[in-house]
C-alpha cells in the first residue's frame, strides 16, 4: 500500500485539483479492493485457525477408537470410517460415580432454576432501584453495583461453611446448617450460590433498562389504580422482556459452563456435566474417542442456546453483561 | 392513587417525630440487646433445632429426594409461589382502610418471624431470636405507619428489596469478610498468625508460581486477545461473508472452558510413536522433535494455557471492538479519505481513536477474566508443572489440603490484584455511555 500524493497546486487550481482528487479517488477504490481481498484472505485464515482445534475433536469423537488413538484425525479425509458408538459409550461411562449421561439431567436441573430465581429476585429489587424513591437510593446502588468486585473466590469458602455448618458466634449455635448429605440428589446449595453470585450483574443490568422505561407508561397505569405490583407484573416485565432474555441467555450459558461454583457446593451425586466431564477427563486419558464425544456432549447446549439465540447473545454482550 | 395518602390516610393519627425517634432508639437497643444476649450464653453442644414443622432443610431434603427432572418444575413452583405471594403483598398492601391495615401489621411480624422460624433455631437461641424478629417486624410496622408518603410506602418497599438484598448480604457481604479475616488465622481458622499466611504466598513454590503466573496471565491475555479480535473485526467489517466469518470465530465463546481445555488439550497430545496431536504433527512434519506442551518448562505450558484463554476471549473482543467500528462516523473516514489516506493510516488515525474506550473496555474486562481464570487450569494440568493460578491455587488449597488460612490469603490477593482493574473498568463504562 503506497500512499497518495496530494494534489500539487498549479496554474489553473481548481481543475486540476479536481482531476487529481478524482483519479485519487478511483486509484483509492482500486486499491481498497486489492487491500479487501488480502483482508478477506487474512480473515478466512485466522477463521480457519480458531475453527481446527473444535473441528479436530469433532472429527474424533465420530471415529473409532483404534483409528483415532494410532492416526491423527486429519487422516480421515484418506481414509474415512465412521461410528456413532463412542457417543453410547461416552453417555454411559462414569464407573462407581455419576455416568456422564446423569450428570448432564444434573446439569439442566442445576442451571434451568439457578436462571430463572436470580432474574427474578433481581428484577424486583432493579424495579424498587428504578421507580420507587427512597432515602440513600444512588449510595445503595452503588454499592451493589460495587459488589461486582468481589470474585467469587472470596465468597465460596465462608459461605460453604454457612451451608454446612450454619451460623455459630462465639461457640453459640444459633441456626443449624443443612443437612443434605444423605439426600439423593440435592442441589439447593449450587441453585442458591449461583443465584447469589448472579445478583449483582443482574440488579445493575435489569436496573439500566428498567429505567429507561418511559415514565408516562408508569404514571398512566397508576391514574388506572394499578399498585406497583401490577404495574411490575403486567408492564414492566413485558417490557423489559428483551433484556431480561439477554441475560437470561448469559445466566444459563455461565451455569451450565460453570466447573467452579459446581466444584464447592455440589455434592458428589449432584455434580454437573462440566465437573463429570473433567473427572472422566483424567481417568479417559487417552482414550481420544471418549473424550471427544464425552466433551460434545457437553457443549452441545451452548452451541444451540449460541446458533439459536445469536442476536440476543450479541444484544447482551454490547449491553455489558459479562461476568464480574 | 395507592403511593399518595387518600382522606382516610390524612386524618390518620400519624406519630411524632419524638415519639418515632424513641421507637427507633428503643428497637435498636432491644436488638442488640438480644443478640449480645444470644453470642454470651453457655454453649449448649446438645442443643436441638426448633422448627414448626416446615423448614428449608426440610423442603430440600424434601426435593432433593425426587428425581432430578422432576425437581425443576417444583422448585420454581415454590419459588414462583413465593414472588406472586411478594406481588400479592406488594400490590394490596399499601391501599387503605382497616383490612389493609390488619393485613400490613400481620405480615410484617409474621414475615420476619416465619423468616427465622424456617432456618430452624436451636433450642437455646430460639427465644431471642424470636424477640428479634418480633422487634424487626414491629418496628417495620411502626416505620411503615408513618411513612411520609403513606403508610404502606415503606412496606412496599422493604418487600420489593429484601430478598436480593438478604441474598447479598449472607452470600457475598459476609463471606467476604469472613474471608478476610480468616487470612490472618491458620489452617484450624483458631490462631491469629498475622501476615504469615501472605508470606506463604509470596514465598512457598506454589504461592510464588500462582502469583507470577497470573501476573503473565492478565499482562499478556488481554493484549493478544484484544489486538487479534479488533484485526479480525477490522478484517471482516464489510467484507463479503461478514456475518459467516464472524460467527466462527464468536463460536469460541459459546464454549466451556471445561470444553475448550479438552479441545486444546487434543491439539497438544503427545506420544511416542505417530503424533496425533496437531501441534505435534505439524513439528514432526517440519522435521522436529515432539514436545509434551503441558509439562514444557519454563512457562512454555503456561503459555500453552493462554492460547487457550485467547481463543476464547478473542470472541468477545470481536464482537465488541466491531459494533464499536461501526459507530465510528463515516464524514470521519470519508474526510479522511479525501484527505488522501491510506486505508492502514485511517484505520490507525481514525478508526483506533475512535474506539478506544471501547479498546479499554474490552482489555480490562479480558484482564479481570485472566484473574479469575479456573478452569482452564484445572482441566488441562491440574496445576502441575508450575502452571498454577491464584483462582486455582485458592480452590485447591481448601479442597485439598484443607488449609483455609492459605486459601483465603490466595484470594484477597487475587482480589487485590482485581480491585484497581474493576474500578478503572467500571468507570471506562460509565464514560463510554455517557458518549453514547
Amino acid at each position: 500500500m503506497t500512499a497518495i500524493t496530494t494534489p500539487v497546486p498549479s496554474v489553473d487550481p481548481r481543475s486540476k485539483r479536481q482531476v487529481a482528487r478524482q483519479t485519487a479517488k478511483h486509484e483509492k477504490d482500486a486499491q481498497r479492493r486489492l487491500s479487501s481481498r488480502g483482508a478477506t484472505l487474512i480473515a478466512i485464515l485466522i477463521a480457519i485457525l480458531w475453527t481446527i482445534p473444535t473441528f479436530g475433536l469433532f472429527v474424533t469423537s465420530f471415529r473409532p477408537g483404534a483409528d483415532s488413538n494410532t492416526s491423527g484425525w486429519w487422516t480421515v479425509f484418506t481414509d474415512p470410517s465412521f461410528t456413532l458408538n463412542n457417543y453410547f459409550e461416552a453417555l454411559n461411562s462414569g464407573g462407581t460415580a455419576l455416568s456422564l449421561g446423569q450428570s448432564f439431567i444434573n446439569s439442566l436441573a442445576i442451571t434451568i432454576p439457578a436462571t430463572l430465581i436470580p432474574i427474578a429476585l433481581a428484577s424486583l429489587i432493579a424495579y424498587a432501584f428504578a421507580w420507587i424513591e427512597f432515602k440513600f437510593k444512588n449510595m445503595l446502588f452503588i454499592l451493589v453495583f460495587a459488589l461486582q468486585i468481589v470474585p467469587l473466590q472470596m465468597a465460596l469458602v465462608p459461605l460453604l461453611s454457612l451451608f454446612s455448618r450454619g451460623l455459630t458466634i462465639n461457640g453459640v449455635g444459633i441456626f443449624p446448617g443443612l443437612e443434605l448429605r444423605d439426600v439423593t440428589h440435592s442441589f439447593a446449595t449450587v441453585w442458591i450460590a449461583h443465584s447469589i453470585f448472579a445478583l449483582p450483574l443482574a440488579i445493575f443490568l435489569l436496573h439500566n433498562f428498567i429505567s429507561e422505561i418511559p415514565g408516562d407508561v408508569i404514571e398512566a397505569a397508576r391514574v388506572d389504580g394499578a399498585g406497583h405490583g401490577q404495574i411490575f407484573f403486567r408492564i414492566i416485565l413485558p417490557l423489559a422482556t428483551p433484556a431480561i432474555a439477554s441475560f437470561a441467555i448469559f445466566q444459563f450459558l455461565w451455569v451450565w459452563n460453570d466447573l467452579l461454583v459446581a466444584t464447592i457446593f455440589a455434592p458428589t451425586s449432584s455434580l454437573p456435566i462440566t465437573q463429570t466431564l473433567n473427572s472422566l477427563s483424567g481417568t479417559w486419558g487417552n482414550q481420544w474417542y471418549l473424550q471427544s464425544a464425552g466433551t460434545f456432549i457437553a457443549i452441545i447446549v451452548p452451541l444451540i442456546v449460541f446458533f439459536a439465540l445469536q442476536r440476543f447473545f450479541v444484544r447482551g454482550l454490547l449491553a455489558g453483561a459479562t461476568k464480574g | 392513587m395507592t403511593a399518595t395518602p387518600s382522606v382516610v390516610d390524612a386524618r390518620r393519627k400519624v406519630p411524632s417525630r419524638q415519639t418515632a425517634a424513641i421507637v427507633a432508639a428503643v428497637a435498636v437497643i432491644a436488638v442488640v440487646a438480644a443478640f449480645i444476649f444470644l453470642i454470651t450464653q453457655e454453649p449448649n453442644p446438645d442443643a436441638r433445632p426448633v422448627s414448626l414443622g416446615v423448614s428449608l432443610n426440610g423442603i430440600f431434603q424434601w426435593i432433593g429426594n425426587l428425581s432430578p427432572l422432576v425437581q425443576i418444575p417444583i422448585i420454581l413452583a415454590i419459588f414462583g409461589a413465593v414472588v406472586a405471594l411478594i406481588l400479592v403483598l406488594i400490590e394490596y398492601a399499601p391501599r387503605s382502610g382497616k383490612g389493609y391495615f390488619y393485613l400490613r401489621l400481620g405480615a410484617s411480624f409474621l414475615i420476619p418471624i416465619l423468616a427465622f422460624m424456617l432456618l430452624r433455631p436451636y433450642q437455646n437461641s430460639f427465644i431471642l431470636v424470636l424477640i428479634i424478629a418480633v422487634v424487626l417486624g414491629g418496628a417495620l410496622f411502626f416505620f411503615d405507619y408513618r411513612a411520609r408518603k403513606g403508610a404502606g410506602y415503606l412496606f412496599q418497599l422493604v418487600i420489593f428489596t429484601a430478598p436480593a438484598t438478604t441474598l447479598l448480604l449472607v452470600g457475598l457481604i459476609y463471606p467476604t469478610i469472613a474471608t478476610l479475616f480468616q487470612s490472618f488465622f491458620d489452617k484450624t481458622t483458631t490462631t491469629f498468625v498475622g501476615l504469615e499466611n501472605y508470606v506463604w504466598v509470596f514465598t512457598n513454590p506454589e504461592g510464588f508460581w500462582s502469583v507470577i503466573n497470573t501476573v503473565i496471565w492478565v499482562l499478556i491475555a488481554p493484549v493478544f486477545a484484544t489486538v487479534i479480535g479488533l484485526a479480525y473485526a477490522a478484517l471482516v467489517d464489510k467484507s463479503r461473508g461478514e456475518k459467516f466469518l464472524k460467527i466462527v470465530v464468536f463460536m469460541p465463546y459459546a464454549i466451556s472452558f471445561v470444553g475448550a481445555g479438552i479441545i486444546w488439550k487434543f491439539v497438544y497430545d503427545f506420544r511416542q510413536g505417530e503424533q496425533i496431536g496437531l501441534l505435534n504433527a505439524v513439528v514432526t512434519a517440519f522435521g522436529g522433535e515432539p514436545v509434551s506442551w503441558l509439562d514444557a518448562q519454563p512457562l512454555i505450558n503456561t503459555f500453552m494455557l493462554l492460547v487457550v484463554f485467547v481463543w476464547s476471549q478473542t470472541a468477545f473482543a470481536m464482537v465488541i471492538l466491531s459494533s464499536a467500528i461501526k459507530a465510528v462516523p463515516a464524514e470521519q473516514l470519508e474526510a479522511a479519505a479525501i484527505d488522501g489516506t491510506t486505508p492502514w493510516q485511517s484505520f490507525i488515525n481514525v478508526t483506533v481513536p475512535g474506539i478506544r474506550s471501547s479498546l479499554i473496555v474490552v482489555l480490562t474486562t479480558i484482564a479481570i477474566a485472566a484473574l479469575k481464570v479456573y478452569d482452564i487450569v484445572a482441566v488441562m494440568t491440574g496445576g502441575r508443572a508450575n502452571t498454577s493460578v491464584l483462582g486455582f491455587e485458592m480452590v485447591n488449597q481448601q479442597q485439598r489440603f484443607q488449609s483455609y488460612g492459605h486459601s483465603a490469603a490466595l484470594a484477597v490477593v487475587l482480589f487485590l490484584f482485581v480491585l484497581p482493574l474493576i474500578i478503572y473498568n467500571a468507570r471506562q463504562i460509565k464514560k463510554q455511555r455517557e458518549i453514547r
